[in-house]
């Protein structure tokens, strides 16, 4: 607490590989690993009750069906960034890799390709921009952020040479795909834009806990250096990260695109910072080794409620929305820092 | 060129390490008089400067005009960066402190006046100075990392200045407001002469005192620079504030310039324009050893490179993309891979670079 280097210390310590720490308090170690989680539920609830009891319908399924819908692309953007913040980086490209995606979906799909050519293909992209950028961070070593801020203007700039002006979507496939819904229980609308973001959740959660990779992302971001010496794959992980944060983007602008029946170069200006936010208050550290996709999916979430709130409240300003995110920013990140402290 | 010459006299001591400086300027410098060269062959009355109306006229002066507020941001970015910090609220505090200003002349009785006009400035710069402050609190006392602790005021602060305009574009007519931003003083634009002066005052204390020093005793190594008695703490604390006051500076200088407060897009990206030009200038996120000269010259790279886009009638629109092929191009050749591969070429600089950028 009284300098700069022992938070840098504590913030490394706290990866999976603490060992040294295990043995002293075991039972309790699991319960604070969980705790940044339980944290942001119990934000989530609270949310709901203050909602719920402040208007009527609020905690009406057609509501919550709808926050779902609403941030579906936040929340594959969100799991993505998890990933990349996991081992220790950051992801500034994945707002602009968005954009460039749902543009050159509308772009195609105008251009007369069909749908089935066109959905793969914009992945794609943000799947080479990830991997660009991740040969960029390990092939020529340059800082994670500095990479990913290459790719966000690289990403942007591509945008406005496709199309400065929004296209619209008008192709039969790709709309009917976007409009495809079911009802779950009779009441609970379900999008594919849902389904395509609860699967990127499901396979994203079985990536990060049930494979070797997963292990691998905790171990870095846990510690570097420590991670190489087991032998681990640390080169190959670390550029496959971008590439899974790029390919949730460009996902994320595909389902952008199926909200929207559009392509715009100006969306998802500083979305990343929203991705960001969703992956902090869903209790991951950003110096990497500790945190859950789920919290970043409730993560997501709390971000998607405040929105609603504001829109419920209808005398408040959007500008609120910022303030309230960054306000809630900052209590996460305290008590994040609090937990870190009372554990050294 | 001229633009190298201070570099070797403000590099800290040894002939070696002067060496080393100016290595990482060449590459800098080198696509600076690329993108003059480019604008001169388009139009070669590029580099041409005229007097016109009392004062100094031409593509230069306007670059120079131009380059200021990203001028004052890159200076407060560059030492908050030597302290292994990084301020991503800068944008956000350049949007508040305009929109204090304008919000504070179009309610005073008399805009007109330069009281009103001096007392905005004021308020804004002071507040500018106390989120700053703020922003260093989090990281040096409570130890929030930099990057998420800015993030909260990044992320409030364009909700705090949409708040103070209500959430419109205020604009104002104020003579001596108007000055700061589009005036002109002995031929040159004021702005410019605010930033140049913030530039070399901030040289001056860094280079001819200890502070300097200090401050990257405490970027290379935290602790050891503790135990060594430097003050991290207030080190880190005020590197945060002069960041903030700058970007104040930069926010009333952007403010003046078009004489209206717009909370939305007022330094929308000029975090990332000034720690691209803070990269581009060879200083390393790592925190450490900083190039104030390298700071100046990446300034004017980015400021050229707007003007260049717009000369070759391409959308302005289409800048970041090549924004993103100069950082490529210049991070790659600064990468420490391709500085060995250089070192072994040129034997004289072997394997010092990676000791500097580590």
């Amino acid at each position: 607490m009284t300098t700069v280097a022992p938070r840098g210390r504590a913030a490394r310590a706290q990866g999976p590989g603490g060992a040294p720490t295990r043995g002293r308090a075991r039972g309790w170690r699991i319960d604070r690993r969980y705790l940044p989680v339980v944290g942001t539920l119990v934000v989530l609830a609270l949310i709901l009750v203050v909602g719920g009891a402040r208007y009527d319908n609020f905690l009406s399924v057609g509501v919550l069906a709808n926050l779902f819908i609403n941030n579906s692309f936040l929340i594959v953007l969100a799991v993505g960034m998890t990933f990349v913040i996991l081992t220790g980086g950051i992801d500034l490209s994945v707002g602009a890799v968005l954009a460039l995606s749902s543009v050159t979906a509308a772009y195609l799909l105008n251009a007369g390709l069909p749908a089935g050519v066109v959905v793969p293909l914009v992945v794609l992209i943000g799947s080479v921009i990830g991997l660009l950028i991740g040969a960029m961070v390990h092939v020529f070593e340059v800082q994670p952020f500095i990479a990913t801020l290459a790719g966000m203007f690289f990403a942007r700039g591509l945008c406005f040479l496709i199309a400065p002006e929004s296209i619209p979507i008008t192709d039969e496939t790709f709309v009917a795909l976007a409009g495809w819904d079911t009802w779950v229980a009779g009441q609970w609308r379900v999008t594919s834009s849902v389904v395509i973001a609860l699967v990127v959740v499901a396979v994203a959660f079985y990536l990060l806990h049930y494979t070797q990779f997963g292990r691998t992302v905790y171990a870095i971001g846990g510690g570097e250096a420590s991670a190489r010496l087991m032998g681990l794959p640390v080169t190959r992980t670390k550029v496959l990260v971008y590439v899974i944060s790029g390919t949730c983007a460009g996902l994320g602008g595909l389902l952008f695109a199926m909200f929207s029946r559009s392509g715009y170069s100006l969306t998802g200006v500083a979305m990343e910072l929203d991705a960001i936010a969703a992956v902090v208050i869903g209790g991951t550290i950003l110096t990497g080794g500790t945190g859950f996709v789920l919290g970043s999916v409730l993560g997501a979430l709390v971000l998607g409620l405040i929105q609603t709130i504001i829109t419920f409240e209808g005398t408040l300003s959007s500008w609120w929305t910022k303030i309230v995110i960054g306000g809630l920013l900052l209590v996460f990140v305290v008590l994040q820092r609090l937990l870190a402290v009372r554990r050294t | 060129m001229s633009a190298t010459s201070p570099a070797p006299s403000r590099a800290p001591s040894s002939g070696r390490l002067g060496t080393v400086v100016r290595h990482h300027l060449f590459w800098p410098v080198a696509a600076l008089v690329l993108l003059l060269a480019v604008n001169t062959v388009f139009r070669p009355s590029f580099l041409r400067v005229s007097i016109l109306d009392g004062h100094l006229f031409g593509s230069p002066i306007d670059i120079l005009r131009n380059c200021a507020p990203l001028m004052l941001v890159a200076l407060g970015m560059t030492l908050v960066i030597a302290t292994r910090g990084i301020d991503l609220s800068v944008g956000a505090v350049v949007a508040i402190a305009g929109a204090v200003a304008l919000t504070y002349i179009a309610r005073s009785p008399d805009p007109g006046s330069a009281g009103t006009a001096l007392t905005a400035m004021g308020i804004a710069l002071v507040l500018a100075l106390a989120l700053g402050t703020w922003n260093g609190f989090l990281v040096s006392v409570v130890g929030i990392q930099p990057i998420i602790a800015t993030l909260i005021l990044m992320t409030a602060g364009r909700g705090i200045a949409m708040l103070i305009t209500q959430g419109q574009i205020t604009t104002v007519t104020s003579a001596p407001f108007k000055t700061l931003g589009a005036g002109f003083w002995l031929g040159l634009p004021v702005a410019t002469l605010v930033a140049f002066g913030v530039f070399a005052l901030v040289a001056v204390l860094t280079r001819r005192t200890a502070l300097g020093m200090l401050v990257e005793a405490v970027g290379i190594n935290p602790s050891a620079s503790r135990l060594a008695g430097v003050q991290a703490r207030t080190i880190v604390w005020t590197v945060f504030a002069l960041s903030g006051l700058f970007s104040g500076l930069a926010g009333l200088v952007l403010a003046s310039n078009v004489m209206a407060a717009d909370a939305n897009n007022a330094g929308l990206f000029i975090e990332l324009d000034a720690i691209l030009a803070v990269v581009i200038g060879g200083t390393s996120l790592a925190g450490g050893k900083f190039s104030l000269s390298g700071t100046f010259v990446g300034v004017l790279i980015i400021a050229t490179l707007s003007l260049t886009v717009t000369n070759l009638g391409i959308s302005p629109l289409v800048t970041p993309l090549f924004k993103a092929l100069v950082v490529a191009a210049v991070t790659l050749l600064q990468s420490p891979v391709m500085r060995r591969k250089l070192a072994e070429r040129t034997r004289r600089v072997a394997p010092e670079p990676k000791v500097v950028a580590r």
